[in-house]
């Protein structure tokens, strides 16, 4: 029926992309503008006594040098309180606008230099001399809750920032009389978002109408706009943000940051336009990052392999602040049980601060960690009992007439958890037959005959997506016929105006030349949440097909009386409404959207209310489950440690489809996101919290060259009833299955050495010396 | 401490510009900042993420890498250049948006120069041969697989229409 939604149409964000025309916030230019380069610490932890900015005053060229005494009488608050909130927390740890007394990570902002070029700047800021008193520091988060571990903040009596429960059942009895319980201690490393584009600012002030406008590559320019307007006392008519092109998000550009204010600061009280461009080794160390979680779990079974309980501790690395929440953890465990029927479940849940980057969500959000450590346990299940590890899930997966299935856990904002649609095991059915699951055995003996060593594994997992309550979209048609499209969704790269657009073009003529999208301006639309969590194709695409749905019906009214039929006889096409079918009745939507702004005098047409335009903020408070699964084959050589990903499945439902290219698209580049998780990608610091991976050299991301040899997508389609278009997100879900799958793969290829992965990534180093390890008598 | 500036003529996309920069100015900063031509981006300012990667005299070079000094005299291409005079994307451009070879575009500028390049000299590559073509550049959003098919049908697409990429 539809003719638009379901097709993978041109993107409307390629055309000046590929030409070198869109504009990233770096290529914001205007006369006069100067230039920021921060002062950032240079130690995990230490104490600020004095910061002597007479040096760098002297460089030609600077403007200002601000620490947090020039600049504390502007701010209603020098820390800035953006957390979510939670009873779990223990502490209060607010990042400062900057740093004045204590600095708790290695990259924190001291001091701001602004200048006439940034090359200016970057020399006066080295000029800038911090003396520190050098403070002990704790980088491992299992070592931070240690009693006598030092304090990552010497204010605080320990290092647990948040604690929290999560489960039901009562697992004593359960555990005490289980057939089998195992227990494996997994550990996923911390990881760097690492979006392509760095984070950036530009500010301006318009002295005329005292406005701030502020271009910030976010995900979140309305929580942006409301920060700053906070910190800097403003009115909410005096500040726009602006979310220009943006180079990838991928979680860590939704946090509000310390330079959005200063910049905005910066731009008012030195009256010129100001730019901020991160560079990627400011990347390392401030922007948030994730991952780093260490889970002791035991899981009980009986002789059939059936889960009876789950249990244990998750420690969670924090980082130096709470720049988000718990949400992170509380993701994880929230996650773990999902894909699988698990009768008793309790998850002690403990965040440790430490003297590294604050944490906050990346593509996956605590939810690949999750899927790592149930699926590692499900594989030992398998190991023990001596089922095939497809067997044991199988005889685990909720089953599809169990769907709408209300699992007895909560979500943060308190709503009960209910899978709402799919079929899991269809769904792990599916990755299994194209990938050939039952041929495998066979393959592996013949590649062991030559010496090589094959090995394949699989991972479930269910994702939450859709996070309400809502997103606003407004569909309005201009006087010459075109449609515009605002929402408070926030475009980061992943075709989100090219999704409204279909959206809309499907109730409103189909021609996707005729939309305009804006997203991401606080202008252009009162509300907006922005984009995390694979909410906007959920959120934001129900609005806008409300909002369209609205507009269409008020146009066929309009029509009617215009061309004197029916509303039923008539039918949006291009940019007109014509009698079905028929191209010589017809009336443009211009004109419609004339009629529809009124004359003096007149009625309104209809007796409508004016304007051809509707705002929808469809509330969806339930978050929608997609589900998949990955079946992962690789060739692993043991005497150098090398992984190669020999063939990967992904097998998912995301419900109804909107563009399967954009679609595949998502789930391949958070693939790739997962396998460097897996393999590749380590953010190191030594024992005193000193970062020791800050370029790109060092720090490795996929390379076309890593890929998979072979990559296949298979989609199930079970629609979801909570929004109408039946859309459930898959912005995340690349990454979520991958580390365990991998895992699951490595340790089926290196079964004879009795290699058992329990944490990632898992280098080559590593593995040699797993192997090395287990062949030792 | 005074900037010490040199003046500098490099065309770019057949365009001769002439400027005074400060001698230690990029290669990637002076096209973007002083050119006005910021299709080509900077990912990592080090060489190794590839996004700035520009047909420095016809061979991809990392303008990050680069002094803007180094470039008098010589000729550059950029993103801005790989369309026909009439505004036409070339071939590959066209494959990489038929194929979902771009989610963000951040990596895009540096992709289509390494790739020009590499059909220019390479006119039937494989699989492999592309995937090595670009593995010096990095791309967080698509997993590859839709730029590694584009740059293959955009081979076939060139030799069907018997042009360049
Ligand atoms: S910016 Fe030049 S290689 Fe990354
Ligand atoms: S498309 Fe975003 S980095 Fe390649």
């Amino acid at each position: 029926m539809n003719r638009i939604v379901g097709t993978s149409v041109e993107r409307v964000e390629d055309r000046a992309l590929l030409r070198g025309q869109a504009c990233f916030v770096d290529d914001i230019s205007f006369p006069g503008l100067l230039h920021a380069a921060f002062v950032r610490s240079a130690e995990a932890h230490a104490l600020i006594r004095t910061v002597d900015i007479s040096a760098a005053l002297d460089v030609p060229g600077v403007r200002a040098i601000w620490r947090m005494e020039d600049i504390a009488h502007h701010l209603s608050d020098p820390l800035l309180k953006v957390a979510l909130p939670s009873p779990a927390f223990r502490q209060e740890l607010h990042r400062p606008t900057l740093s004045d007394q204590e600095v708790v990570h290695v990259g924190e902002a001291i001091a701001v230099v602004i200048a006439d070029s940034r090359y200016i700047a970057e020399d006066a800021a080295a000029l800038v001399m911090v003396d520190y008193e050098p403070l002990p520091a704790v980088s491992d988060c299992k070592a931070a809750l240690e009693a006598d571990a030092p304090r990552a903040h010497s204010s605080q009596p320990h290092n647990l920032v948040a604690e929290f429960t999560m489960g039901y059942g009562d697992h004593e009895t359960v555990f005490a009389s289980a057939p089998h319980v195992f227990h494996e201690e997994l550990w996923q490393h911390r990881g760097v978002a690492h979006s392509m584009e760095c984070r950036g600012v530009v500010a301006r002030h318009d002295r005329l109408e005292d406005i701030i406008t502020l271009w910030s590559s976010t995900q979140t320019p309305h929580a942006c706009k409301r920060v700053i307007c906070d910190v800097l006392g403003l009115d909410e008519d005096k500040l726009r943000v602006v979310t220009p092109d943006v180079g990838g998000g991928f979680g860590p550009k939704l946090v509000f940051y310390p330079e959005e204010v200063i910049l905005a600061l910066a731009a008012r009280e030195l009256r010129a336009p100001v730019k901020w461009i991160e560079d990627r080794r400011e990347h390392f160390v401030s922007t948030t990052q994730e991952r780093d979680q260490l889970w002791d779990m035991q899981i009980a079974v009986d002789n059939d392999g059936k889960i009876l309980g789950l249990r244990g501790l998750l420690v969670h690395d924090h980082g130096a602040y709470t720049a988000r929440g718990v949400n992170v953890p509380y993701g994880s465990a929230a996650a773990i049980t999902l894909p699988y029927i698990v009768p008793c479940f309790f998850l002690d849940i403990k965040l440790a601060v430490t003297n590294k980057v604050p944490v906050t969500p990346i593509r996956g959000a605590g939810q690949p960690q999750a899927v790592f450590a149930m699926e590692r346990l499900m594989d030992r299940v398998a190991r023990e009992l001596k089922l095939t590890t497809d067997e044991v899930r199988r005889r685990n997966l909720v089953p599809p007439e169990l769907i709408p299935y209300t699992t007895p856990l909560k979500t943060r904002g308190g709503m009960q958890v209910v899978l709402d649609s799919g079929d899991y095991p269809a769904t792990q059915a599916a990755a299994l037959e194209k990938a050939d699951w039952a041929g495998f055995r066979a393959r592996q003996a013949a590649a062991r005959k030559e010496g090589r060593y094959l090995g394949i594994g699989l991972a479930n997992y269910v994702e939450g997506t859709g996070r309400g309550p809502f997103e606003p979209v407004s569909v309005r048609i201009g006087e010459n016929g075109r449609i515009h499209v605002a929402s408070g969704a926030a475009a980061m790269g992943q075709s989100t105006k090219t999704m409204l657009a279909q959206v809309v073009a499907e109730q409103l003529g189909c021609d996707m030349s005729n939309i305009t999208v804006v997203t991401g301006d606080t202008a252009a639309i009162d509300y907006g949440m922005g984009g995390f969590n694979s909410r906007q194709a959920v959120m934001a695409g129900a609005s806008a097909h409300a909002a369209a749905k609205k507009v269409r019906a008020k146009a066929l009214t309009v029509a009617a009386h215009m061309l004197d039929v029916g509303e039923q006889a008539l039918e949006v096409e291009g940019r007109h409404v014509r009698l079905k079918g028929n191209d010589e009745r017809k009336v443009g939507l211009g004109e419609i959207a004339r009629a529809l702004a009124g004359l003096p005098g007149y009625y309104v047409p209809g007796g409508l209310d004016p304007g051809l335009e509707a705002t929808e903020r469809v509330i969806i408070n339930d978050m929608t489950y997609a589900n998949g699964t990955a079946v992962v084959e690789v060739e692993v050589d043991p005497e150098t440690g090398l992984v190669q990903l020999t063939h990967v499945t992904f097998a998912h439902d995301c419900g109804n489809v909107l563009n399967p290219q954009i679609v595949e698209g998502q789930i391949i580049g958070g693939m790739a996101h997962g396998i460097g998780n897996a393999l590749y990608e380590w953010m190191g610091f030594d024992e005193n919290a000193q970062p020791v991976t800050t370029t790109l050299a060092e720090y490795l991301l996929v390379s076309a060259t890593e890929m998979p040899m072979k990559v296949d997508i298979v989609h199930l389609t079970s629609p979801t009833p909570l929004n109408e278009l039946g859309i459930k997100g898959v912005g995340e879900s690349g990454v979520i299955p991958m580390t365990a799958a991998v895992a699951a793969a490595v340790d089926d290829a290196l079964a004879p050495f009795n290699v058992k992965i329990t944490r990632v990534p898992i280098t080559p180093p590593d593995l040699v010396s797993l192997i090395e390890k287990a062949a030792a008598p | 401490m005074s900037e010490p500036m040199r003046e500098i003529e490099v065309t770019v996309n057949g365009k001769l510009h002439r400027a005074s920069v400060p001698v230690r100015m990029t290669l990637s900063d002076c096209l973007r900042h002083e050119f006005g031509l910021t299709g080509t981006h900077v990912g990592c300012e080090h060489g190794v993420c590839g996004a700035c990667t520009v047909l420095f005299d016809g061979h991809s070079a990392r303008s990050c890498l680069m002094l803007a000094v180094q470039a008098n005299g010589h000729e550059i291409e950029t993103i801005e250049g790989l369309e026909s005079a009439k505004g036409e994307l070339s071939h590959l451009q066209a494959a990489l948006r038929d194929h979902h070879g771009l989610q963000c575009g951040f990596c895009t500028p540096g992709m289509l120069t390494t790739l020009t390049e590499l059909l220019r000299d390479n006119p039937s590559p494989t699989d492999s041969d592309v995937r090595i073509a670009i593995s010096g550049n990095l791309c967080r959003c698509t997993g590859y697989e839709g730029i590694v098919a584009a740059a293959l049908d955009a081979a076939q697409r060139i030799k069907d229409a018997g042009s360049r990429a």
